[in-house]
């Protein structure tokens, strides 16, 4: 792997969140002590159910949210110090709604130009002739720049989103679920553009997801969140073809098959998400584990090096087995 | 992903400009036409007044006192007939638009100046902003309008300085109300998320993403206030403590006739009915406004 471009040190995100009217408020830790690298080119694709940080860890990396502690580092500079716009030019979003991501008082054209006249570049001939060309880059018709949000498709509302966030010529794009609000055979169209462009431009991208098969098409790395922590990360192949934490194997269980008659797939995870506010101890995990022992009770689990990635469960850790049989 | 740039006949393939479409959404919205075109006329006979009044609307002839309007018997030196003063009552009408409408837009644009700031920064920034605006707003409410202006009125006496800014400074409690709710729901949308990330300053957000989407509400409001404000300055007038005579007022012109109503139930109606048809219009114009500036509400 080259220099990474971004990284994530040690990044810890907690709101606090009210307990009714007399209630004190009590912290919620969306995102606990990430760390994360992208190589340049990479797609790294963060996948996990509803509700375990991922977009928060998105909105961390857009300059949206300040984490509470840890560093995002661009190119080895803290985020934190870098000026916003400067930021802007080089991390650019892809929403995962592309029906709230436009804003439907405004052209197409206007919309895609915003980045350039935010930022004073080129005038206004410049920045029109800059909109064409970005929407050939995505496969949309000249014609459309005068058209409103609402006169689009969703697919079409992706590109124009996509088209917004490659004007600049950014190097990393964050992708929060890009194609979880469209339906499927749009869906494969805009991730091969994502794609193409990917190649194009030499792009990296953090993919986040929960679709499975997304990340497998399009991501050389997968990480995978749960209750805030990336409890596994490794090459996309060998992470589909191995998954080692329990939670992994269960995700890839639970994708649906489209052979008849073979039903809902039992992924042994029963009980529901736990409550973020009081996460379990020990592992996080342990509740719903199906191979989980009186020490994954009492204490979390530490990364432990993997070929080409990093498990955190104590099946793995070499320690752990001393540990027990003492 | 064919090269269309090179190719100058598909390059000029291009829809209608939306200068064109707002143009066609005005023209085939019936209510907005009706409306605009009542409170347009209206305008224009406030402002050409003293080229439209066919006498002095303060000249008094006691000879020509209480004469019926032309569809009740009249005669055509006063068209609509004449008050206990002898006072042309069209003259006096066309004047009256003057205040009524002087006082609608402005005690308006006051107050919706106040309530937009108000609401918006309450709705986009909330934390402590929303609870000091919150705050106000209840306040605000806790107040009765008729009350508190017929107590100012009192004090300060009756004009239109003191009417409007008593209502411009009374009547925000809406717009706060209003455009707070509205900023919270859009503050929510990924397109200010995408603003944000694109690097756009604050105020850029609030004014060109956020603003634009609450104009609808903001429109339906204003018109609302206005004939709110002319009602209530045609009610305090009614009391006698609005606009003072002799100055015409249709509020005034309504408190006036009221004595000789079961005789001469003309001197009420016809400045009622002005006051009616002036109030229409605005809110016909608000509800055609909000439809032409929201056109994805549309099918």
């Amino acid at each position: 792997m080259t220099a990474p471009v971004l990284e994530l040190r040690n990044v810890v995100k907690t709101y606090s969140v009210k307990q009714g009217l007399m209630g004190r408020p009590k912290p919620l830790t969306a995102v606990k002590d990430v760390s994360l690298s992208l190589g340049r080119s990479e797609v790294l694709g963060l996948v996990g159910e509803s509700g375990c940080g991922k977009s928060t860890l998105a909105k961390i990396l857009l300059g949206l949210e300040a984490p509470t502690s840890g560093e995002v580092l661009v190119d080895g500079e803290a985020l934190g110090a870098q000026d916003r716009l400067k930021l802007a030019r080089r991390i650019q979003p892809i929403f995962q709604d592309p029906y709230s991501s436009l804003n439907p008082r405004k052209s197409i054209a206007d919309i895609i130009s915003l980045p350039l006249r935010v930022h004073g570049i080129g005038d206004a001939a410049s920045q029109k002739q800059a909109v064409r060309e970005i929407l050939d880059v995505v496969g949309l018709p000249s014609r459309v720049m005068n058209t409103y949000p609402s006169q689009m498709s969703g697919g079409q509302r992706q590109r124009v989103a996509i088209a917004r966030a490659l004007i600049m010529k950014p190097e990393i794009v964050i992708c929060d679920e890009p194609t979880s609000a469209l339906d499927v055979s749009v869906q494969s169209q805009i991730l091969n553009l994502l794609g193409e462009l990917r190649r194009e431009f030499g792009l990296t991208y953090l993919f986040i997801s929960h679709n499975l098969a997304v990340v497998e098409h399009l991501a050389t790395r997968v990480a995978v969140m749960y209750l805030g922590r990336i409890v596994e990360e490794a090459e996309t192949g060998d992470l589909f073809d191995n998954p080692r934490h329990p939670y992994s194997r269960a995700l890839l269980k639970s994708v649906l098959t489209p052979e008849p008659g073979l039903g809902v797939p039992d992924t042994q995870l029963g009980m529901a998400y736990p409550n973020p506010i009081n996460p379990p101890s020990g592992c996080a995990f342990h509740p719903r584990c199906p191979l989980a022992t009186e020490l994954c009770k009492t204490r979390a689990p530490r990364p432990v090096p993997q070929d080409g990635g990093f498990v955190e469960c104590h099946l793995y850790d070499r320690e752990t087995e001393m540990f027990e049989q003492a | 992903m064919s090269d269309a740039m090179t190719d100058p006949l598909l390059a000029e393939i291009v829809g209608p400009t939306p200068g064109q479409l707002l143009r066609r959404r005005i023209f085939g919205h019936q209510g907005l036409l009706i409306g605009g075109t009542v409170v347009a006329l209206l305008v224009l006979v406030a402002i050409f007044a003293p080229l439209l009044a066919p006498h002095d609307p303060y000249a008094q002839s006691l000879m020509a006192r209480m004469k019926p309007p032309v569809f009740l018997g009249g005669t055509w030196e006063h068209p609509l007939g004449t008050d206990h003063l002898g006072r042309d009552y069209l003259s006096r009408l066309i004047y009256g638009a003057r205040v009524s409408l002087m006082i609608g837009l402005v005690a308006a644009v006051i107050s919706g100046l106040i309530g937009s700031v108000m609401g918006i920064c309450a709705g986009y920034f909330g934390g402590k902003v929303d609870a000091v605006v919150t705050f106000l707003i209840n306040v605000r409410l806790a107040m009765p309008v008729v009350l508190v202006a017929l107590a100012v009125v009192a004090i300060l006496g009756g004009s239109l300085t003191v009417m409007v800014s008593v209502l411009g400074l009374l009547l925000w409690d809406r717009f706060a109300v209003v455009l707070r709710a509205s900023t919270r729901q859009v503050r929510e949308r990924e397109y200010v998320a995408a603003a944000k990330s694109i690097g756009a300053s604050t105020p850029r957000i609030l004014l060109a993403e956020i603003l634009p989407n609450i104009v609808n509400n903001l429109i339906v409001v204003v018109t609302l206030e206005m004939a709110h404000a002319i009602l209530l300055e045609a009610a305090l007038s009614f009391l006698g403590l609005g606009v003072q005579p002799p100055t015409p007022s249709w509020g005034l012109m309504v408190s006036e006739g009221k004595n000789m109503m079961l005789f001469e139930p003309w001197l009420v109606m016809i400045p009622g009915t002005v006051l009616f048809v002036l109030v229409l219009g605005i809110n016909l114009m608000g509800d055609g406004l909000r439809d032409v500036a929201a056109p994805e509400n549309r099918s």
